[in-house]
Order: structure tokens, then sequence, then C-alpha cells
């Protein structure tokens, strides 16, 4: 595979400005013949700057599936996802791992955060990995930010559930990425610490313009973002822009029946 | 249960089948020295039973001297076969002379030997074919002056029957007519020894035996029993002669043989049960982490109704598959290794009699049950943790194993063993009257406990070890991919070429990567640990070789400057064969020779006890320079007939004064009459005497065919080209002598030192080979276990390279603290063993060196990095599988 050639398809199917995301017609076929099955079919999506994009559907609805695509973490079997720009879906791994250094941050369900590092040893993993130096007043702004100015030192053992989803939080947004991914992120934590990370995630979004794309099946979730996309048999079945929780939980109810 | 446990293996086969490695390897080692050592011992056997099949009597001298393989027994008066034939059940009999060594000389002018296999002469009596085990392959037989030789030599040496062929006897080498070429038997070699087989005559000419027999043998007449005759002809004959039957001969030889292969067998045995111990840290290490992982599997099936005997069980009944299979595989591996030494021993001369491999059923069953034990062993430890699983771990999301109920004894517990592993090698190496058996006991058993001990300890110390190590291993791995740099751009050049493209190989340390490794080292210190102690146990055991080497070598080197004032020494040209007396004096007829000098050795009874008995001839006083406690450089020239110099130490534990009487027997049963002339300290580094030394004169009448060990010459002008030069013409007729400076001379004695311990090198490996597979093992199941950090570091942007340097540099680790504990125990292990060897008083019968500690700085820093690339090559599978993991799958990895 050349350069060469993706920066042909770049330039054949390029991003309008303002869009950090750009997908055309993603198709993802899981196994061949008979036993094909489609987790996803001709979506495409733009998720513009600034703006906090979450996708909901049931199980099996393809919601991680996509997510997954646009992060450059999987491949889809047909179509196209630029990021910033660029072309993902033909990059080679060391090409894909610079691109996420630079443009895409993650945020798990289940936190992923090494044990034996402290938090803010965590939160400086990416730049340490990418190679790159740490902007101190960057790092004293976000780590203030998520809460854990006083927890710096702190290694996550030592750490609630919502403390180390705060780590994994500053950890995205250390790099100051294109696109943040969130997969589930309080689907692992109780209602009350749930909130406060979803107000988290809002002020993010809202301070410093942190594009975000998130996947969940949490109503309340889903409220805190500027545009919901319903997902249902790897299809984009409905889309509502910014909604109380009440509207995107009739939605979602509407689609599974 | 089993059915739970043989799906649980097949599920983790290869986790199984690296931990499996640990007891192949050792159990190969077992049975592969078992039948090496029964098919030696079985070829003797046959090949004794051949040469004696004939002989119903053996007349030989009776000797005081316990038996030894080195020592030649005297000869007896030939007049004595008349008297065997006078006896009236006598049918035949026959006497013969043997001797060693009778040397071929090759059409280079070089001695033809076969590494260390000795050179043998005999005398041939082809007309009474009952007593004659040779068969003749190609001419005839030989006449007076002639010679036959065996096959081997003559096809090394490009002889056939009619050639004219040098022989080296007692005396200078002649020229005679190779009459036939023989085999022995029907085997056409014995371990490599060649073979010079004369006429009666000719023989006690070569031999310097004229007048005398080595041995009679006799046949009865029909009807008469072996025993009936031996005791008929004991009776006939001087009690200075004894008189065995053919058949006791036979098994006399064979358990002489049989006992120095014994030796050779245990300390094989020794090394196999020393790779085995290092197996038992390898299982007990991965058995650990694998059922750490497996904690919910275990939960889960207590929560479906099994007890903790079933677990127990299930952990216990996987661990006997493993062993049952990998002790199969071992035992088959064993006769394959024996195999492919016979081949060795083949190809370097030392062809085994016969061919066919022994395999004992007690070596099938030793090797079994060693295997299967050795893994049940292990394997109780860490089924027993699996048994204090509670059911809850089940549904418990990152629950961890309950600390064992002795967790909190356990630095106080390995320290005090570590103590008592001390106090007992201390004991071992430094009590007095203890048998040789309770001293290695002692001393194995103290390293035991020291090794495990230390084990134990040092889990507590992973954090500082780590600490110090890496950065050392950081420094390590940068300066050898600067060494492999060159190769690596070749690599990533064809990839490029070949449209493959990967990063351009960089040298520089990846600081992070390195760190989260250090980090993750700590994190597991248990395994840290226990895996770096497997590596500990062969590194200490090649630290302490090597320290005993660099003691050896340096002292001895030592010594000679110290002792030897002589320009050259006279030696056999492989180092060990004595050499015999009359190269000597024609060394001495060389010009430019001012003071020359012999050291005979022999054996003799000394104080009731087989010991050696050396003797000084001509200017000794110019050429040795002793430290006298008692007497000066002139009694070396003085001794006479009653004089004997004594080392202090053999002084002080005889309560030896001068003038004081000394008791020594002659191997032919007369006692010397000798007293004490001089005392003199041996200097360290190893004595050219013996405990005891006399005059030459009187050796030479003591003792049956002096040979001396080394002749030292001191020539005008010092070490010249010409002095070499005119030398070396002296003693042309002695191909299996050279003349060496003093430097060469310690060159050549240090190149044997190494040679021996290039095979305890080789046997360590084995070791070694076994903790690398360890650090593998650990490896690949700290790779599972943690697919879901490596997942996250791979989405945050870490490169499959740097993936590949952290699991790297985690090995390098591991590999270094396991290199440091190993070398640090291996150099204090060394210094007491120096410490043991230099308070040596007396001992009989060898001159073991007394020696200084000198510890060699470069093997040190050698093994150190052989252990970083020890780590480097075992992190290459795993760092690969790291960096491979598909990061989806390891995201959602549980």
């Amino acid at each position: 595979m050349s350069t060469g050639a993706t920066k042909k398809l770049v330039s054949k199917t390029a991003a309008p400005d303002g869009i950090a995301v750009h997908a055309v017609d993603l198709c993802r076929i899981y196994g061949e013949g008979d036993t094909a099955v489609n987790a996803l079919c001709g979506v495409s999506l733009d998720v513009p700057n600034g703006h906090l994009t979450a996708v909901m559907g049931p199980s099996g609805s393809g919601k991680s599936t996509l997510m997954h695509i646009l992060a450059g973490l999987d491949k889809p079997t047909t179509g196209t996802v630029e990021i910033a720009g660029t072309e993902i879906t033909n990059l080679s791994d060391s090409e894909l791992t610079r691109l996420r250094r630079k443009h895409v941050g993650f945020i798990f369900q289940f936190f992923n955060l090494l044990p034996m590092l402290t938090a803010e040893e965590n939160i400086v993993l990416p730049l340490e990995v990418g190679g790159r130096d740490i902007d101190k007043d960057w790092l004293d702004e976000i780590t203030g930010k998520v809460g854990l100015a006083n927890r710096r030192k702190h290694r996550p053992s030592e750490l609630s559930g919502g403390e180390q989803q705060r780590v994994a939080i500053a950890r995205a947004l250390v790099l100051r990425p294109t696109v943040m991914f969130a997969d589930e992120p309080t689907g692992n934590l109780d209602s009350r610490t749930s909130g406060e990370i979803l107000q988290l995630l809002e002020e993010m979004v809202k301070d410093y313009g942190q594009t975000t794309v998130m996947v969940t099946h949490d109503a309340r979730a889903a409220s805190i973002a500027d545009r919901v996309l319903f997902l249902a048999d790897g299809a984009i079945e409905r889309e509502l822009p910014r909604s109380e929780p009440g509207a995107v939980l009739a939605a979602m109810n509407e689609l599974s029946r | 249960m089993i059915k739970v446990a043989l799906r649980g293996l097949l599920g983790r086969k290869l986790r199984s089948a690296l931990s499996a490695m640990a007891i192949v390897l050792g159990v190969a080692m077992i049975s592969g020295t078992y039948v090496l050592t029964d098919t030696i011992n079985g070829s003797f056997n046959s090949l004794y039973k051949e040469i004696y099949k004939g002989t119903d009597a053996y007349v030989a001298a009776r000797t005081p001297l316990k038996a030894n393989q080195n020592a030649q027994s005297p000869s007896i008066p030939e007049s004595l076969l008349a008297q065997v034939r006078a006896v009236k059940d006598v049918r035949v009999a026959d006497g013969g002379v043997t001797s060693f060594p009778v040397s071929i000389i090759g059409k280079n002018g070089k001695v033809i030997a076969n590494g260390g296999a000795p050179n043998l002469g005999f005398s041939v009596n082809p007309k009474i074919s009952v007593f004659n085990s040779l068969t003749l392959v190609s001419g005839s037989w030989p006449s007076p002056n002639q010679v036959v030789i065996d096959q081997g030599s003559a096809k090394k040496g490009g002889f056939k029957a009619g050639d004219m062929i040098g022989i080296l006897g007692a005396g200078p080498e002649q020229k005679m007519r190779l009459s036939g070429i023989v085999k022995f038997g029907t085997s056409n070699g014995i371990l490599g020894s060649t073979l010079a087989g004369f006429d009666l005559e000719t023989a006690q000419k070569v031999f310097d035996k004229v007048g005398k027999f080595d041995f009679i043998q006799a046949a009865a007449k029909p009807g008469v029993s072996p025993a009936k005759l031996a005791q008929e002809l004991q009776a006939a004959l001087p009690a200075s002669v004894t008189v065995k039957t053919g058949q006791a001969e036979a098994a006399k030889q064979t358990s002489d043989t049989s006992a120095s292969i014994s030796i050779i067998r245990d300390f094989l045995l020794a090394f196999a049960a020393i790779a085995l111990f290092v197996g038992i840290f390898v299982i007990v290490n991965s058995l650990s982490i694998t059922i750490a992982q497996r904690m919910r599997e275990f939960a889960t099936l207590r929560t479906l109704g099994a007890s903790r005997a079933q677990v127990l069980g299930s952990i216990v009944g996987e661990s006997l598959i493993v062993g049952v299979i990998a002790s199969v595989i071992g035992l088959l591996l064993g006769f394959g290794l024996a195999r492919f030494l016979m081949w060795v021993f083949g190809r370097a001369g030392l062809e085994l009699p016969a061919n066919a491999m022994v395999i004992l059923p007690r070596t099938i069953w030793v090797s079994l049950i060693v295997g299967v034990v050795v893994t049940l062993i292990a394997s109780v430890r860490p089924a027993l943790r699996a048994t204090r699983v509670p059911p809850i771990a089940a549904v418990r999301e990152g629950a961890t194993l309950p600390p064992s109920r002795f967790h909190r004894f356990r630095t106080v517990g390995s320290l005090i063993l570590v103590a008592l592993g001390f106090l007992a090698l201390l004991d071992g190496l430094f009590a007095k009257g203890l048998t040789t058996k309770q001293i290695l006991f002692t001393i194995g058993a103290g390293a035991l406990f020291i090794f495990i001990g230390v084990a134990l300890v040092s889990a507590r110390f992973v954090k500082p070890l780590s600490r110090f190590v890496s950065p050392i291993g950081v420094v390590a791995v940068v300066a050898l991919s600067v060494l492999v740099w060159p190769i690596s751009i070749l690599i990533w050049a064809i990839k490029h070429a070949a449209g493959n493209a990967t990063e351009f190989p960089s040298v520089a340390p990846d600081k992070i990567m390195n760190k989260l490794a250090l980090r993750n080292a700590i994190r597991g210190r248990e395994r840290t640990a226990s895996t770096a102690a497997a590596l500990m146990i062969g590194l200490a055991l090649v630290t302490l070789v090597s320290v005993f080497a660099s003691s050896l070598t340096t002292s001895f080197k030592g010594a000679v400057d110290s002792i030897f004032t002589g320009d050259y020494a006279v030696t056999a040209a492989n180092g060990f064969t004595p050499i015999p007396v009359s190269a000597a004096k024609a060394a001495a007829k060389a010009p430019g020779v001012e003071a020359i000098a012999s050291v005979r050795v022999g054996e003799a009874l000394v104080y009731k006890k087989t010991a050696q008995v050396s003797a000084v001839d001509g200017n000794a006083s110019q050429l040795f320079k002793l430290t006298w406690v008692q007497g000066s450089q002139q009694t070396l020239d003085t001794l006479g007939s009653t004089g004997v110099l004594v080392s202090d130490s053999f002084a002080k534990s005889h309560h030896l004064k001068l003038h004081s009487p000394v008791g020594i027997v002659t191997p032919d049963g007369r006692p010397l009459s000798l007293e004490v002339a001089g005392i003199y300290k041996p200097p360290t580094g190893g004595s050219p005497l013996a405990d005891v030394t006399i005059s030459a004169k009187r050796f030479d009448s003591a003792f049956q065919n002096p040979l001396n060990e080394f002749t030292l010459i001191k020539m005008k002008g010092g070490q010249t080209a010409a002095n070499t030069k005119a030398l070396g013409r002296s003693l042309a007729k002695f191909p299996n002598a050279k003349a060496q400076t003093k430097q060469q001379f310690v060159d050549a004695y240090i190149s044997v030192i190494n040679q021996a311990l290039t095979i305890l090198y080789v046997l360590l490996a084995f070791s070694l080979v076994i903790s690398f597979f360890g650090i593998i093992n650990t490896l690949v199941l700290t790779v599972f276990e943690r697919t879901r950090e490596l997942g996250m570091l791979r989405a945050i942007g870490t490169t499959r390279r740097q993936a590949r340097r952290m699991i790297r540099h985690e090995a390098v680790i591991t590999a270094l603290i396991g290199g440091a504990l190993g070398i640090v125990l291996g150099m204090v292990f060394g210094a007491l063993l120096v410490e043991r060897i230099k308070n040596l008083s007396f001992s009989a019968p060898d001159r073991l060196p007394y020696i200084n500690f000198v510890l060699a700085g470069y093997p040190l820093v050698f093994f150190a990095v052989a252990a970083v690339i020890v780590g480097i090559i075992a992190a290459i599978f795993p760092a690969r599988r790291a960096a491979k993991l598909n990061i989806l799958e390891a995201l959602q990895y549980e």
C-alpha cells in the first residue's frame, strides 16, 4: 500500500471544513457466505468540531462497531473514514498509531488505567508514549478541571470508580485530540457518579470545544449530547437534536418495538 | 475432575508445553547419562570377558597399593613361567608384558592419539590362540623387531602392512616394520586407545622389561575347574604373586573400570539434579501464575459444588499428566542424547567397543519416577493455594488470591533458610573428619537451602533490585543494539525494498516503555523474583566455576614464576602423559644446557595410604626455588639414598622433624628406609612436588619403569631462538616430548584446565536453558494477563515496536536480577571453596593445588551481558505476541 493512493482518496472525498470525523457509506460484514453478518451497513455521518455526538442503540445494533471503525481500531469492509482530513481505512498499523497519538483520545467503560502508575502518570501516558513534551499549564488545568488536583500521586487502587474515570478523561484530554471517543463511559458507575462524569464530559465539550463521540445505552448520558444518533440492525434509524432523557428514552423504545 | 484437568491442559497447550520443557531437559540428562555410562560399562564388560575367555588362572605381582587405573602394577620374574608350567593341572601357560604409553608415531612425526585415550603396548603370542584376543585383519603376526597395530591407528596414520613405522616405548623412537593390522576380538577399537603388539622379546626390549613378565596366563587340563587351578598355582608359587581365576580377573578389571565410570555417572547425574532443581522453580512459577489467572474458573467449580479436594485433585492431576508426558519425552530424548554423544565420541576417535545402546530397566523407571515426582512436588504449593479460592471470587471483579497462612513468616523464614544453608555449607567445607559423601551431601543441602531462601527473600527486594538493574539493562541493550545496528538496518532496507514499510531501526532507549517495564517487574514481584531465581542458580554455578578457574590459573602462574628458575620445560606433547627418562638425557646433550633437572612421580604406600611420591634429579637446586622451613637449596641435590623432602603440612600432620624416619612402601611391597632431610613450604598455586620427595637415584631403584613428569632446563643465554632449536633437535627422537619456554609451559597447563572447565560450562548450560524457558513462560503468561492493558496502550498510541520493547525490558530486568544475584552468590561460593582448598592439609593421593582467591572481572561482565542476551532472546516470542494483539479483542479481553 502506498501513501500516494491514500492521498488521492483523501482529495476525492475531502471532508468539509469544521468536520472532525467524516464517514461515508460504512459497511462491516463479519464472516463469509451464508454465515455472513452485516454488523453495519450503509452508514454515513459527519462529526462536527466542538460537538458531542452520542450513538445509541440496543445491544447488537452495531454502535460499538461503528465507534471502533470511526476510531480506526477496526476496518470497514467497505466505505471510508476521515479523521482531521486523513483517510484512515487504508493506513498501516504504524501510520494508524501515529494518527491516534495526535488526533484520537479514548475513554473506556472499565477505565483501563495502569495500576502501577499514579493518577498523574496515567494522565500523561499518551504524551510520553508519543514522545511529546508535557505542557505543564495544560496538565494543571485539566487535572484541576476533573477535580483530581490533590489526588495526583494516588494509584488507581486508591481511587474510587468515579475518580478513576476522571483520570481516564484527563488522560484522553491531555492530548487535546481532534476527537475523543467514549465507550459507555458510565457503564461501570453508580447513578450519582454517572451524573458527575456526564457533567464533566459536557463541560469538556462546552469549555474546551472538545469534539466527542460517545457510545452509550443510557438515555441520561445521551441527553447531554448535541445530537443523538440511533442505530438499529447496523443502520442509522433516527437522529435527534439535543433532547431531554425522556425524549431519548421514548425514541429508544420506539426503535426496539 | 480428571476430565476437567485434561480439558484444562488442552486449553493451555503452549503454557503447559513451556513448563514441561524443564522436566523434559532434566529427565533427558538423567536417561542420557544412564544409557551412556551403561553402554560404556557394558562394552568394557564384554571386552574383558573376551580378553580372559581362554584364561583359567591369572598370575600377577601382589601389590599393597590400592588399585589405580593410572599406575602400572609391578612385574614378576620370567622364571616363574617354568614353575607355572610345572604344575600338573596346567594344560598350557604363557607370560606376557604390557606397557603404556607405547606410542605409534605417524608419518608427520607426531604421536597418533585420540583425545585423552591411552596408547597401549603389549606382547602377542599367536601360537597360543586361547590367550590371544587379537584378530589379524591384514598382513601377518609380528616377527622379532616387527609390530602390529590396530585398524584405527593404521587408518589415521595411513599405514599398511609392510610399511616402516616409528614406535616410542621406554626409550627413544625406533623404526620397525609393520607386519600386520589387527583388531580386538570383534570390535574395531577400545574407546580410542591405540594398540601396538610385538612378539615377546621385542616387547620386553621396547618396554624396558627384559627378563620380566607383567602376568602369566594359564589354562587348565580338561576336567579341572579354574578355581582349583588357581588354588594349585598359588600353592606352588611364591607369596610375592597372586593368582586369580580368569573370570575373577575379568571381573576385577571390569569393576575397576566401572568404578571410574560410576564417578563420571554420578558427576553427570549431579548436573541433571541441578537442572531439575531449576526446573522446579520454573514449574512452580508458571503454575502459580496460571492459577492466579484461573481463579474465576476454580471459584465457579466451587460454586458448582466441587470440594477443595477436588480442586486440588484437578490441578495435581494436570501436573501428573504433564509430568508423565514430559518424562516420557525426556526419556526418549535422553536416548537420542546418548546416541549423539556416542557419535561425537566416535568422530573424535573414541570409538566404543560395541555400538549397541544398553538400556536397563533402571534407566526407564528412575527417569520416569524422578520426572513425575519433581513435577508433583512443584505443583503442590500452587495447588494448595488454588484450594483457598473462595466461591465468591466467581462473581467478583478483580478478586485476588488469599495470601498463604504462612505469608507473614515468609521473610523471616527465608532468611533463616539462607542462614541454615550457609551453616551447612561452612560445615561441609570446613568441618573435620567428614567422609566425602557427608561433605558432598552437606554442601549440596546447604546450597539448596541458600538458593531456595534467596529466591524467596528476593521477592521482598524486587523493587530496589529492579531499580538497580534497570539502567544497566538500558545501557546494555543500547550497546547491543548498536552492535547489531548494521544488520537491523540491512533487514529494514530489504523489507522496505519489498514494499513492507516498517519503522527505521533506532537504538535510542524508549524511556516510557522502560519505565512501564520496570513498574511491571515490580508489580509482579513474586513472579519476577522466582523467574530470576531459576536463572540465578545456573549463573551462580557458572560464576563459581569461573572464580575457581581464575583463582587456579592465576595462582598456578604465580607459583611457576616463584618456583621455577629455569628457561625451558620439557613436557609431554599432549600435556599429561609422562615421558621416558631417556628424553631428559637426550635433552641434556643439547649445546648450551647449563643445568637440567627432572621430576618423576610414582605411587607408593605412604603411612599405609596409597599416595604420590615424587623424585628430583640433576641440578634441582639451580632450577627450583623452594621456601625452606628446614634445610636449604643444597638439600635438593643431596637427598642421596635415604633423604626425603616433605611439605610443611605433611610434616605437621605426621609430626615429622629433621631426621625423623618416614615409612614408605614401594608398589612391589618393599619398605624404604628414609629420613627427613628437609621441610619446605609449597607455594600457593600448586607444587611441582608431591608431599614426599626422594632422590631420582633412590626412586629409580625402588620403582619400575620410572617416567618423568617434566624436565626443567637452564640454558646459556636464556630463552633464545637458537636454544629453542637446539633443544628441539636434541628431542627429535622423542616425538611425545616437547621443549617449551616457561610461558608456553604455563599456557599449556592453563589450557588443559580451561578445557576441563568447558565441560562444566556445557553441563551447566542445561540449567541455563531451562531458566531461559522459564523466562519465556513467565512473559507469555504476563502477556495473557495484561492483554487489556496492552490493548489500551496500543489504543492510546503505543506502536508495536514500543510494545515489544516494553516486554523486552521486563525480560532484561528479570534476567539481570537473576544475573546479579547469581554472580554475587557464585563469588561467595567461589571464595569459600578457594578458602577451603587453601587450608587443605595433607591430601593423598592427589596433589590438590594451593590457591588464592582471584576475581577475574571480564568473565563476570561477560555473564552479566549473557544474562541480558538471554533476556532479550527469551522476550522475542512473547513480545511478538504482545505486539500482534488485535487491539479490539485485547480491549474486550477479560
